[in-house]
């Protein structure tokens, strides 16, 4: 009877509650790749992916067959791009965007990532060219990804490069216009990023990484607030408590599959994120478990402390049943990609700064909002410095993926379709930061990063 | 193919479902191991394990047979690898 109710749950968990595996991606390192001549390190890279994601796809298929539990995303990061097209005479980029685009479109993933470049402490040559070349690579390229690590506990925060992002996604913005600016949904600015985050847009294969891996990451929203509707009323821990059990078992079913893919394919599983992600779709939202623990909507006061709850019970319930948690770990809380944060901000309840504010206790950071395509490249940069400190101070990940939509502005929506979404413009503050931007150089390191 | 498998049949009861769905596992070669049911608000629900070890067709095959049983009965049918339920109730 016991194993009867398990069966049942975890088909109910599935199909009514969307439980799934959020993605598998497979890191691939690209140092072997390296090479004086761009035309020969690029070719080098197509084939090693292809070689190595070559089953990719279709073993996840099976798994998702004999399972019976969906995997929604098969995809790739590699080692940044910078470092890799640094070694060449290259003086731009955008080619290599174009192999990854087509290497991902050949092995039949959506999303690679790892066009990216690491510069919370200054730029090395490849770095520059790389930063320059993204606005070009986001627009002619579907399914490449970037991001730019510019801060850390340990560095600082690198206002040059700051400053810098700021002008390069109101590029992004402007030559990926016909499509509500879509370049910059790819593209996310860190502080703190993780070697081995195997979620889209900021994933990528860091240095110490091995030759390949396979991270897995989860989702499973709807479960937790299913979960968190047979307690209503109850006092808070016992949330939290139900939080945890139901994290622990989202948690196991990402590491059977981990286990499996990595058996199948012969290579070594890595990590498991144990994220909540959400999706557009009514019922995986993230947000409505805010309102199940008692609050009229996202946004209203209470959410953070909401907020600091779940992803901290999240992370409690999933520790215990993975061995190999990485990655971000913890609640995303993506503006366009949750049906419950839309609804949000549609009817007011939740606005930028309130997001801010989320985000210091969230697991990434200020994730797809649209905000008014006018808005100035320093206003950008602002929120990003402003991303980056909460970050730095408290010695964790986190992110600014803001896409100023051009053409659009508070009042109007901007649709990026499947799982992207779509969102209300957000209103930013009129006041500027220019000044402050422009300063320029590195903000130090924090007081207690000096833990050596 | 190694292991066992879960097979679930909820839907309206009705006269002969365990014959049409234990017809189609032998057909396969695929030997029952537990039958289990119950009437959960007035649904039927029914579960099998079944071991896989000398299934003569591929899973998928199996699965798209016992969907298309499912259709024809107005039933959900499906078959999951046991696995995925140890690993997400036990410890």
């Amino acid at each position: 009877m016991k194993r009867q109710k398990n069966v049942l749950e975890t088909i109910h968990m599935i199909d009514k509650e969307k439980l799934d595996i959020r993605t598998i991606t497979m890191g691939i390192s690209l140092m072997d790749c390296i090479d004086g001549d761009g035309e020969k390190a690029r070719q080098k890279i197509y084939d090693k992916i292809t070689r190595y994601a070559e089953n990719l796809v279709k073993v996840g298929n099976q798994i998702e067959t004999e399972y019976g539990i969906p995997i929604i995303n098969k995809r790739i990061s590699v080692t940044p791009i910078s470092l890799i097209a640094g070694a060449s005479s290259d003086t731009d980029y955008v080619a290599y965007a174009r192999i990854l685009d087509k290497a991902a479109r050949e092995v039949g993933v959506n999303f690679i990532g790892g066009f990216s470049a690491l510069v919370q402490k200054g730029f090395a040559k490849g770095d520059r060219i790389l930063i320059d070349s993204i606005p070009q690579a986001l627009s002619e390229t579907e399914r490449v990804c970037s991001s730019v690590n510019l801060a850390s506990s340990k560095a600082g925060i690198n206002l040059d490069a700051v400053a810098q992002m700021g002008k390069i996604i109101k590029e992004t913005a402007v030559l990926t216009k016909d499509n509500d600016s879509i370049g910059c949904a790819k593209l996310v600015v860190f502080a703190n990023a993780v070697d081995d985050n195997p979620f889209m847009a900021g994933a990528f294969h860091g240095v110490g990484e091995p030759e390949a891996v396979i991270n897995v990451g989860v989702s499973g929203p709807g479960t937790v607030k299913r979960a968190l509707e047979k307690v209503k009323g109850q006092p808070i821990q016992e949330v939290s408590e139900n939080i945890k059990k139901t994290a622990f078992k989202i948690t196991r079913a990402g590491q059977l599959v981990g286990n499996e893919v990595s058996r199948r394919l012969d290579v070594p599983f890595g990590i498991l994120d144990l994220s909540l992600a959400p999706t557009p779709e009514v019922g995986d939202s993230v947000a409505r478990i805010f309102e199940e623990i008692g609050l009229g909507a996202a946004g209203a006061h209470g959410t953070t402390a909401a907020l600091a709850l779940l992803n901290d019970a999240v992370k409690k319930g999933g520790i215990m049943a993975s061995s190999s948690v990485g990655g971000l770990s913890g609640a995303f809380i993506p503006v366009s990609e949750d049906e419950g944060m839309i609804s949000a901000v549609q009817n007011g309840a939740l606005t930028f700064d309130k997001l801010e504010a989320m985000t210091s206790v969230c697991s990434v950071g200020l994730d797809m909002i649209a905000i008014p395509g006018d808005t100035p490249d320093t206003t950008i940069s602002g929120m990003i410095a402003d991303e980056a400190a909460i970050g730095v101070i408290n010695n964790k990940t986190t992110a600014v993926r803001v896409i100023p939509v051009q053409g659009k502005d508070v009042g109007d929506t901007a649709e990026f379709g499947g799982l992207l979404g779509y969102a209300p413009i957000l209103p930013v503050s009129k006041f500027s930061s220019a000044d402050f931007i422009n300063r320029g150089g590195r903000i130090p390191a924090p007081i207690h990063s000096f833990k050596n | 193919m190694e292991g066992k498998g879960i097979i679930t049949v909820v839907g309206k009861d009705k006269v002969g479902i365990i014959y049409s769905v234990t017809r189609v596992l032998a057909e396969n070669n695929v030997n029952v191991e537990d039958i289990s049911q119950t009437i959960l608000q007035d649904y039927f629900t029914m579960m099998m394990m079944v071991n896989l070890s000398s299934v003569s067709c591929e899973f998928n095959k199996l699965q798209e047979i016992l969907e298309d049983l499912g259709k024809e009965l107005g039933l959900s049918i499906r078959i999951q690898r046991e696995e995925i339920f140890n690993y997400m109730h036990e410890i």
